[in-house]
């Protein structure tokens, strides 16, 4: 799978040609590299050492850090991922993988009430350096247990801080940066990406790790997604182009905090804003995003920022109910040509 | 006994006591609010292990941990201001009860979801195994816990890894309202750990010299690099689960025939039969605990209150971070 915004239109920080990488190999050499350089990280979950990880991101690791930073564990999210917090407490930078964003269910009680909140009541005295991994999303008819998203409940955590990269070259800066960071830090990585390439340059120069990119200047409308659905977008964006639509693309890149000087800027300058997520649209993540947009730049807006999200169901098996259950780009389409009402050619 | 950790055994036990009854008098008063869970019955427990620890040992405890905090070093004056959620307290208000923390002297808290000690005190273990270090951990956790999953989920890790963590059960019987007969099919907490291959045993937590000894040679195994080790402390507590509990579900019988048999109590019987210590010195230390609890409820009330609400969420604010380092 070529990724689309291969376009040199989008990309943050890459000026010169660089060589293309996987997601899962990108990942892989941030993984080195903060390792090397930083005797206080250790990787631990299941099957990240001698098997190599289920989407191979930590592949070679093992053999060359040893059992000790590259921890087989029994399948214990919630205590794993203690120990995880535990250990940064008193000096690790431990990156936790946890297999399927799914099993993070079991983890959240080490997340929610420990990791995030520990700072804040001790009254400041610890911090918990510590790195939460998932890979998640739709995939490919995996069925309801295996689809979760869980933006949503993770963005309503003060104390986490989330991001969601896409590309390549965002998967391995957003990961140095993570692990760099002395808060918890989510990153959340979607399953249908990790084989996805994209332009590497390990020297480019990183933007922060929250902010969001333009994949793609338009001038109509800002279409506002992040993971798999910024292709999504993309793809629909192309499709836009023939009738003479100009959308923007924004990957958000980061979902705690939300880069809203960035949403802002793309707004006033397109007026209209349509958030693309896969997740259900009830009380999702898109709804924050929208209403916090139509707050802040009601005087920009033409109309109501609106939202296009997964459909209020678990994810079902059959391939064809699945695909209906999630945005495609042609859902954008027409998304977006109801947003803007019938256009003279 | 030496003389000197005689003294100062009773004295922490003395100091246990009373602290709690001036918290009982104070959240009356209306100056300590929320949940409000007390020690009064099983001093010998946190005094007994604590005193037998390191000082570079790391402490993982539960919300009913006021004491583990003041045996650990924490004033009573940090203690007793946290409880009144000002400023000075040992977790600058922000915390309360449920949650003293001092980083310095290796106090990791203070959690009140049940179970959550466990997973805590294996990464700390993990991390000291990591780093080839000497100390150890201590884990606090009640009867009730024992049937939470992070429970048996870090015991199969801490043997696997034998890290160094010394189990402690509080077992006081009652998981709030329920009697650990009720609560647990194999209620010798200690035999728990056979099925991680975790040695433990059982001593009586009334009886702090017995505690105190039981911990050493835990720690001992502990410290040798034999992985974790299991101590269940039979104990009682004499007052509700909390503030909010009037203790309907146990009998005042029951509660008289535990109070006979009173840690404290016992303790200073010991003392004068073994003759460790004088008449003298035992008031000496009473009166001197009691001091420290009236200059600590001083501090408290004098104390001012925290003001920034939103300080430490992060350790940088949130659209600040740059990852310049990585
Ligand atoms: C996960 C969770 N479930 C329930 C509670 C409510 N709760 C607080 S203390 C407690 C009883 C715990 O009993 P035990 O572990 O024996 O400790 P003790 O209070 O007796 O010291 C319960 C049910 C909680 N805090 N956390
Ligand atoms: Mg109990």
């Amino acid at each position: 799978m070529k990724r689309a915004h291969n376009d040199k239109a989008g990309l943050i920080g890459i000026s010169r040609p660089a060589p293309v990488l996987q997601v899962w190999q990108a990942l892989n050499i941030a993984h080195d590299e903060v390792m090397a350089r930083d005797e206080s990280v250790f990787i631990l979950g299941e099957d990240v050492g001698l098997y190599g990880g289920s989407y191979r991101v930590t592949q070679g690791l093992y053999a060359k850090y040893g059992e000790w930073r590259v921890r087989d564990t029994p399948i214990s999210e919630n205590s794993f991922t203690g120990l995880g917090v535990g250990a940064a407490l008193v000096g690790g930078r431990p990156i936790v993988e946890i297999m399927t964003i799914n099993f993070a269910l079991l983890a959240l009680d080490a997340i929610i009430n420990m990791a995030a909140k520990l700072r804040y009541m001790s009254g400041g005295q610890f911090k918990v350096p510590l790195v939460v991994r998932s890979p998640g999303g739709v995939a490919r008819q995996l069925a309801a247990q295996h689809s979760q998203r869980l933006e949503h409940t993770l963005m309503n955590v003060p104390g986490l801080r989330i991001v969601a990269p896409a590309t390549p070259q965002d998967a391995y800066w957003q990961l140095k940066q993570a692990v760099a960071c002395d808060d918890p830090v989510i990153v959340l990585e979607h399953e249908l990406l990790y084989f996805s390439e994209g332009p590497f340059d390990p020297g480019a120069e990183p933007p922060p790790m929250h902010a969001a990119a333009v994949r793609r200047r338009g001038r109509d409308i800002s279409l506002i997604a992040w993971h798999r659905m910024v292709d999504v977008c993309l793809e629909a964006a192309r499709e836009l182009e023939t009738d003479g639509i100009d959308a923007e693309v924004v990957d958000l890149r980061s979902l705690r905090p939300i880069d809203l000087p960035l949403l802002l800027e793309s707004v006033s300058r397109t007026h209209r804003a349509l958030v693309v997520e896969e997740d259900c649209r009830f009380a999702g993540a898109g709804a924050e995003i929208a209403a916090t947009l139509n707050e802040a730049a009601f005087f920009e807006l033409e109309a109501p920022v609106q939202r296009l999200a997964g459909r209020d169901v678990p994810i079902p098996y059959n391939a064809r109910l699945e695909a209906a259950s999630i945005p495609d780009a042609a859902a954008v389409v027409r998304a977006v040509r109801g947003l803007l009402g019938p256009r003279e050619k | 006994m030496q003389r000197q950790l005689a003294r100062q055994i009773y004295y922490d036990m003395v100091l246990a006591r009373l602290f709690e009854q001036a918290a009982a008098e104070q959240y009356a008063q209306g100056r300590i609010a929320g949940f409000l869970h007390l020690y009064p019955g099983e001093e010998a427990v946190a005094v007994g292990t604590l005193r037998a620890a390191d000082t570079g040992d790391y402490v993982v405890s539960t919300y009913r941990e006021h004491v583990h905090a003041l045996v650990w070093g924490i004033t009573p004056e940090a203690v007793m201001a946290e409880l009144f959620g000002k400023a000075t307290g040992c977790s600058g208000g922000y915390g309360g009860s449920m949650h003293l923390f001092d980083a310095q002297r290796r106090f990791l808290g203070g959690y009140a979801i049940v179970g959550e000690t466990f997973p805590v005190a294996i990464g700390v273990g993990y991390w000291l195994r990591l780093t080839e270090a000497p100390d150890a951990v201590l884990c606090y956790f009640g009867d009730g816990a024992a049937n939470q999953g992070t429970f048996h989920e870090s015991l199969n890790m801490a043997a696997l890894w034998k890290l160094p963590v010394l189990f402690v059960c509080e077992n006081n019987h009652y998981q709030i309202g329920t009697e650990i007969h009720r609560h647990t099919a194999v209620p010798e907490i200690h035999r728990h750990g056979t099925a991680y291959g975790i040695p433990g045993r059982r001593v009586d937590g009334m009886d702090v010299v017995a505690v105190y000894e039981a911990t050493r040679m835990a720690l001992e195994h502990v410290r040798a690099g034999n992985g974790p080790y299991l101590l269940e402390c039979e104990t009682y507590r004499y007052r509700g689960h909390s503030m909010a509990d009037p203790g309907a579900y146990r009998s005042a019988l029951e509660v008289a025939e535990l109070r006979a048999r009173d840690p404290i109590d016992g303790f200073r019987e010991r003392v004068r039969r073994e003759g460790w210590l004088e008449q003298a010195e035992l008031e000496q230390a009473e009166s001197e605990a009691r001091a420290a609890v009236e200059a600590a409820v001083k501090f408290a009330e004098e104390s001012l209150e925290p003001t920034n609400l939103e300080q430490d969420v992060y350790v940088q604010p949130l659209d600040l971070y740059d990852g310049a380092k990585a």
